[in-house]
């Protein structure tokens, strides 16, 4: 009725578009034109007279775009020309950019879709869009969508409108292809993008405050569309900061803020959140952008209760950090960490878990449970105490059994850790495991504030150093006063006396070794004198490849003493002497004592240490007796001749020095490679190989009381199959490597399904050890069927093994088998 | 054969003079110590090696001294040790020379060395132990007469004296003499009043070797055990032990203060040669080239150090050479 009313207005309004239409349409004189399009901009206000606030909007909503559209259909070159200094092209542009804006840019979008694809039209239609961009003018499109009240009908607008904001570098980038211009580029247009969804935010808060209703929805759709897309980096790393900096300080904001997330779709949900979570600089950030949005909406709870704990494990610390805290800021939200502790540590302490997931994912894991435990306090613990325990100890015992040393670090950080916190009173738990950089970390996280333990680290060490300063000072001041002033500390600077390395400096071993190697045997089993064993112990390695004769009289002897050997007094490096001392005696008299050490293998009453020191020895022997040029240097220890110390352990500095001085000084005439090469010499492995091998490989599946490989003992299987791998692969060149690689194969087709990953990346590197060292027309001649079944295991391994090692080992075989084949394949006829 | 003096196990060593026979590896061992043998920088630069190596001693070395060729010629130096023969013996090193012009006969086998202080020209003090197995004996030199005999008090029950060192304070020209003792114990006598001024137990073993830096009144003694003492002397002539300073391997030899009072040396049965800061006793280096115990060193004038080891060699070392 009102409208009715008003009709002489808009009659005059329709009649004014429609003459100027006419003109356009129909007149080749510039300044007529000039001038209509001029009496058309009254209706855009912001002219000296403008046209009435009805006429405006009557313009603005029912003609403006048809009319844009007419200007986009005259667009020419020589059109524009029709006036000088392009103020023709100036005023048609104007309409665009001062206009209602979502209008101007479906109309600006729509025209860059229907141009032809090079064509002047199009490049003219892209700039403009450039200018409508860096004009701001996306905030205005944004702001008009908050402003209006949403309405069924305005929803399809909304639709199109939304696709096209995000779309807009895809458009853009598919019409233009080479000519796209810089501003369209994701990378440019997403954080433009976000200055522009903050400039309407803006004009949101400040509409609030002036009692205005408004609706982010459009904000939140192109929040979430943007980031489903895969532009949370862009879009929120210009966002996320200044956020934060206007969320800090006002309540207004922070709820804009939660309302803005709140309304995200729930199919965006999920890469807001995680946008939000990784660019957030931290919990209170989190909780202020936020709110208690997990509480309100189930998607945003299921995604960070359970999507960025348990399903993905990518995020870094700080992420995972600044979202449990988020999870533990408030006292509504801390029933969710507990939760998610409990459900954390169940699935830590999951066997089935240990052994499919990847390494990472435990890793990742193992520090959630940390970060929830920094943060949460005894009392909440306690309620759930016997249910965490139960999940605790369970995961401790099979973390314990894995044969990967990373997972039972894990197991034993987190045990430690939790075990405190769950069970204070408890007597502490306490395992040894190597430090690293990683074990650092996660002990590091079980400390609620970072920034209050690092004084307390800085403290201890400036303590004794002023304590030695001050003793140095009274030693130095208590003398008599007998020295002249002043010439004390000016000459005695300690400055100039750089001390020198003295880590050499040990203990001198005073008891003689025996001489014979005879000897050592009585001297390791019956002497008293521990410092005589120790010095046998030492001394035996360089009496062995002394006299290799004496030692292939009482070769097995000395291996069975050396086997059986126990550490009894902290001598240190035992292990390594005692393994070094058996190599040689291995390598000296290789068959009898492999004979006797592969039987031991087998035999009852050994304990899984000395079974998998069994196996070393065999390997260090293996590669020691294949390695060419053995005989030009034996290993000895030490210098010859009256050098440093005899019996000191590590090769003494000065050597190294003198060596490098030796190179530095030497001129060599050919620059080929450095030094000469080994001297061709017989594989000494070759002979012997089989002695090595077979009594190995024979037994596996005969388990006996004590020894069970393919049950509990997967340990010592996967270093068996380690071991066999690696004596493959030093018998290349040997004539018993084809029956060791048809055993092998057949062995490891026997234990391809394995459970243990490490038993797995064993089989693996077993064949590839088969490929490298069976000649390549023996292996197809004598093994085409187990090849055929192993590459078809390799590839299947190559895509579904979890463990990231052994999907590359399988790859790496399969890459080998490949190799093979295009050698043995005669080159196809060009 | 300018060593090794046949029936004797001293052995004597002109360094400045004789070095150029006995040199390996360089040619010219001039007075200046090439620049490039200075420790390099942080972090802590390997142990050095020595700058030369005298071999053809054929025996056990066990005294060492570095014969200025400044000091003036036909100055004949005495160098002390008795032998097994009893003896000790007065070498005329002069201008190349090593001949024995006297002898002096002693009374006691003992491992302790003599100790000599110049008291005018061609007037020495002579220190070296006497009979009884207690005493220290004083002569003139080269007139050999006695001045005296130092015997402790018989309730003291030092035991033999293991090593002896003359000086004179700055303040006063009477001579005194520090004497490590059998049981551990440093004394210090006046030797013209012949009464003992203070004694301290310094050690639990036998002082093996001791030296004495006047300009700070503070001395360092080693013995068969484990450690190091440094111990200093009041105005009231009064011995007090400082502290002691722990070795990684029993046995000190001999120390010796270099020459400018900043270095200390010491000698180990563990066939190593130590070096300390003196006066902070900082650990500086670890000299491992010996293959067996050192027995002797000797610091020229000009700061290199000289060691002599019962391997049968001695080592010369240029350790932080600026003076």
């Amino acid at each position: 009725m009102k409208s009715r009313g008003m009709d002489p207005v808009l009659s005059t309004v329709r009649l004014t578009v429609r003459e100027a239409v006419h003109t356009l349409s129909s007149s080749e004189d510039g300044g007529c034109i000039f001038s209509t399009l001029g009496s058309l901009k009254r209706y855009l206000g912001e002219t000296e007279n403008p046209a009435l606030p009805e006429e405006q909007e009557e313009f603005a909503r029912i003609h403006f775009s048809t009319f844009l559209r007419c200007l986009v259909g005259k667009l020419s070159p020589d059109w524009l020309e029709l006036l000088p200094d392009g103020q023709l092209e100036e005023l048609w542009a104007s309409f665009f950019l001062e206009g209602p804006a979502d209008q101007a840019f479906l109309v600006l979008m729509e025209a860059i879709e229907g141009a032809a694809s090079p064509s002047f039209r199009l490049m003219k239609m892209a700039r403009l869009l450039a200018r409508f961009l860096s004009a701001g003018r996306m905030a205005a499109v944004m702001e008009g969508q908050c402003r209006q009240q949403t309405e069924p009908a305005f929803s399809l607008l909304q639709e199109t409108l939304l696709s096209k904001v995000v779309g807009l570098p895809d458009h853009l980038g598919n019409r233009l292809q080479r000519e796209n211009l810089a501003g369209f580029f994701p990378q440019n247009y997403f954080p433009l993008l976000g200055e522009e969804l903050l400039q309407a935010l803006h004009v949101v808060v400040e509409s609030l405050r002036g009692g205005l209703d408004c609706s982010v929805s459009f904000l939140s759709q192109v929040l979430g569309k943007a980031c489903v897309h895969g532009r949370q980096k862009e879009l929120l790393g210009v966002l996320v900061p200044r956020l934060t900096a206007l969320t800090q300080g006002s309540c207004l904001w922070q709820r804009v803020c939660w309302r803005l997330v709140e309304r995200v779709p729930d199919r965006a949900m999920e890469a807001v959140l995680t946008g939000l979570v990784e660019a957030a600089s931290g919990p209170e950030v989190l909780s202020w952008l936020l709110g208690n949005l997990v509480m309100k909406s189930k998607k945003a709870q299921f995604v960070m209760t359970q999507k960025l704990l348990f399903l993905q494990y990518r995020y870094t610390t700080p992420v995972l950090r600044s979202l449990l805290g988020y999870l533990a800021m408030d006292s509504q939200r801390r029933p969710l960490l507990i939760q998610a502790l409990k459900e954390l540590l169940e699935t830590w302490g999951s066997s089935s878990a240990i052994r499919r997931a990847p390494l990472a994912q435990q890793h990742y894991i193992s520090k959630a449970i940390l970060v929830c435990l920094a943060h949460l306090g005894e009392a909440e613990l306690q309620d759930c105490r016997d249910e965490l325990l139960a999940s605790l100890m369970a995961g401790v015992q099979s973390h314990l059994d894995s044969s990967l040393p990373a997972v039972r670090r894990l197991g034993m950080i987190v045990a430690e850790v939790a075990s405190a916190q769950i069970h204070p009173e408890g007597p502490p738990l306490r395992f040894q495991y190597e430090e690293d950089e990683l074990t650092r970390e996660l002990l590091a996280l079980a400390t609620p504030q970072p920034a209050a333990d690092s004084p307390s680290e800085a403290g201890p060490p400036v303590a004794p150093v002023t304590a030695e300063t001050t003793n140095e000072e009274m030693v130095s001041s208590g003398g008599p006063q007998a020295q002249p002033e002043g010439s004390d500390s000016e000459l005695d600077s300690d400055d100039e006396f750089v001390p020198y390395d003295m880590s050499g400096d040990t203990e001198l071993r005073s008891s003689k070794a025996p001489v014979y190697v005879r000897d050592c045997v009585e001297a390791l089993t019956t002497s008293e004198n521990w410092e005589r064993w120790e010095a046998t112990l030492r001394a035996l390695e360089g009496l062995i490849f002394r006299s290799p004769a004496a030692t292939q009289e009482v070769s097995v002897e000395l291996a069975k003493v050396l086997l059986h050997l126990e550490e009894k007094t902290g001598v240190a490096g035992f292990e390594a002497l005692r393994q070094r001392a058996l190599v040689a005696v291995t390598v000296t008299d290789p068959v009898r004592v492999a004979e006797y050490l592969t039987t031991q293998f087998y035999a009852l009453n050994y304990s899984l240490r000395q079974r998998m020191d069994i196996l070393d020895v065999l390997t260090l022997a293996a590669q020691e007796l294949s390695r060419p040029g053995r005989r030009q240097k034996p290993p000895q220890r030490g210098p010859p001749g009256p050098g440093p110390q005899p019996g000191s352990p590590a090769t003494p500095a000065w050597q190294a020095v003198v060596e490098e001085r030796i190179r530095s000084k030497t001129r060599r005439v050919s620059k080929g490679s450095a030094g000469q090469g080994p001297a061709a010499d017989p594989n000494k492995f070759n002979s012997v190989a089989g002695y090595f091998f077979f009594p190995l490989i024979q037994l596996f599946d005969r388990p006996l009381v004590t020894f069970d490989l393919l049950g509990d003992d997967q340990l010592v299987l996967g270093r068996l199959v380690h071991t066999l791998g690696a004596l493959m692969y030093l018998s290349v060149n040997t004539m018993v490597a084809v029956p060791m690689g048809k055993a092998l194969l057949e062995f490891v087709w026997a234990l391809r399904f394995h459970g243990d990953i490490y038993v797995r990346q064993g089989l693996l590197s077993a064949v590839s050890s088969v490929l490298l060292s069976v000649p390549a027309e023996r292996l197809l001649a004598d093994l085409p069927d187990e090849l055929l079944e192993a590459q078809s295991w390799l590839a299947d391994v190559a895509q579904k093994d979890p463990d990231e090692d052994c999907r590359t080992l399988a790859i790496k075989a399969l890459l080998l088998l490949e190799k093979l084949r295009d050698k043995l394949l005669p080159p196809p006829p060009p | 054969m300018p060593l090794a003096p046949g029936t004797s196990h001293t052995s004597d060593f002109a360094g400045r003079s004789w070095s150029e026979a006995w040199t390996e590896g360089r040619d010219t061992p001039g007075d200046c110590i090439p620049p490039s043998m200075v420790a390099p920088p942080s972090p802590p630069p390997p142990p050095p090696d020595p700058q030369f190596v005298l071999r053809g001693a054929r025996s056990a070395v066990h005294a060492l001294h570095f014969c200025g060729g400044a000091q003036g010629q036909g100055h004949p130096l005495l160098l002390s040790g008795q032998g097994r023969d009893l003896r000790m013996h007065v070498w005329d090193l002069a201008e190349g020379r090593n001949a024995i012009v006297d002898s002096v006969c002693l009374e006691s086998v003992g491992f302790c060395r003599g100790s000599v202080l110049a008291c005018g020209p061609q007037r020495w003090m002579l220190a070296m132990p006497g009979k009884g197995g207690d005493e220290v004996q004083i002569l003139e030199m080269p007139s050999k007469t006695s001045v005296c005999s130092l015997k402790p008090e018989a309730e003291a029950r030092p035991g033999m004296p293991m090593c002896l060192q003359l000086w004179q304070a700055d303040s006063s020209p009477l001579p005194l003499l520090l004497a490590g003792y059998e049981d551990g114990s440093v004394a210090l006598w006046d030797v013209s009043a012949r009464k003992v001024c203070s004694r301290v137990a310094c050690h639990e073993e036998p002082v093996m070797g001791l030296d004495f830096d006047s300009q700070k009144a503070r001395g360092v003694s080693g013995s068969a055990e484990k450690a190091l003492a440094v111990w200093s002397l009041d105005e009231q002539r009064a011995l007090q032990v400082h502290g002691t300073h722990q070795l990684t391997n029993p046995g000190v030899a001999d120390v010796r203060i270099r020459p400018d009072h900043r270095l200390l040396a010491t000698a180990g049965w563990d066939h190593r040669i130590r070096v300390f800061h003196w006066r902070t006793m900082k650990p500086l280096a670890v000299l491992a080239f010996h293959s067996a115990a050192v027995h002797c060193l000797a610091f020229a004038t000009d700061g290199l150090l000289a060691a002599g080891s019962g391997d049968q060699r001695i080592s010369v070392w240029s350790l932080y050479p600026r003076m």
